[in-house]
């Protein structure tokens, strides 16, 4: 059973990641990167690093995003990428 | 060039998922990370520091010397945001907005009003007027709760997982909380820039001074047993007290560097209004 979830959650991160780098909303990608980041932290919690997973769960998945939200407020939504 | 990039990007991904094949198994006791200094840790934390969670007893007992400089790594961080970012220009604009509360009529200014200080009027901002009642009243009642909770995280971090720097994160995402739900100057208001810059050095000098404290008790740099000469208790309680310390200087750091961050990237280092 263990492994399964590793790698539904696995997929899921690099769908992620790819969905974040490939999108044109930047506040889009910004979610998307916490999304991943939540992600990331529940492999973290899998593997038994739980200080890692609190971690990434309060840097990662919640104060970066609202960094890159708020500089994506200073500037444009659209990527023109 | 895109799909240059993208053949790059490939051909290093598979060298690197290649080189993993080399990597020792998750969680192998033979692998040379785990053979050389770890087992010392898993053995004899508990005894030497009186830590129940070894990672706290790792990172900020044994290891403290790169926890202090990650301290100051996370301090650079605010000092560079706010060196690049912080501009004291007014900026361009086309007006001010003032809304009288109780009928909800915008006023619009061309010049910069002179407000009244009651309750009748708010100023607005010109960008963002996120003013909703049901967000308002449910950030409120919240906002203890977190900023309780990560105090718990930052003086449980011996205990379980968490620690100075999770709970200084969590305290700082509770001011950019308030920011976000009421506005930015209702948070400045209430935690100031240079209480924030006071307390993002308060917390480095905090780390750095029990590590100094340590030497002038005639130990070496950042050995918390030099404590017990001062503290009614025994050697190792003293490391498990010094680590406290040490993670209520890293939370208080953390917390405002974070703010700090917030503050600069939101309003674009006007500190007037934003996000």
């Amino acid at each position: 059973m263990h492994w399964q979830i590793d790698l539904f959650i696995l997929t899921l991160v690099i769908v992620c990641a790819l969905a974040a780098i490939n999108v044109r909303d930047l506040l889009g990608a910004a979610v998307l990167f916490g999304a991943y980041s939540f992600l990331m932290c529940l492999l973290w919690a899998i593997m038994g690093a739980v200080d890692v997973a609190f971690t990434e769960a309060s840097v990662g998945a919640g104060v970066s995003t609202v960094f890159f939200v708020a500089a994506v407020f200073q500037t444009t939504r659209r990527s023109k990428d | 060039m895109k799909r240059i990039g993208l053949i790059v990007v490939i051909l290093c991904g598979a060298v690197l998922l290649y080189a993993t094949r080399d990597f020792p198994a998750w969680g192998d006791p033979a692998s040379p990370a785990s053979t050389h200094v770890s087992p010392h840790y898993i053995e004899h934390a508990l005894q030497e520091t009186e830590v129940p969670n070894l990672v706290t007893a790792v990172l900020a007992d044994y290891r403290s010397y790169d926890t202090m400089f990650e301290t100051l790594v996370i301090f650079g961080a605010g000092v560079a945001c706010f060196l690049l970012l912080r501009s004291f220009g007014a900026r361009r604009r086309e007006g001010w907005y003032v809304r009288h509360i109780p009928t909800g009529v915008v006023i619009h200014f061309r010049k910069r009003p002179r407000i009244p200080h009651s309750r009748f009027f708010e100023r607005l901002d010109t960008e963002w007027v996120p003013h909703d009642l049901i967000i308002m009243t449910i950030c409120r009642i919240l906002l203890p709760f977190i900023q309780l909770f990560s105090l718990y995280v930052v003086a449980h971090g011996d205990f379980s997982p968490g620690g100075g720097f999770q709970g200084g994160v969590m305290f700082g995402a509770s001011l950019v909380l308030m920011a976000i739900s009421f506005d930015l100057r209702t948070a400045l208001s209430r935690v100031g820039e240079r209480i924030l810059a006071l307390l993002a050095f308060l917390g480095v000098v905090l780390y750095g001074g029990i590590g100094v404290l340590c030497m002038l008790l005639g130990g070496e740099f950042l050995d918390y047993s030099e404590l017990a000469k001062i503290l009614p208790v025994h050697a190792e309680e003293a490391r498990a007290l010094g680590m406290i310390g040490v993670e209520v200087g890293v939370g208080i750091a953390v917390t405002a560097v974070m703010a700090v961050i917030y503050v600069n990237i939101a309003s674009a280092g006007r500190h007037d209004e934003g996000l």
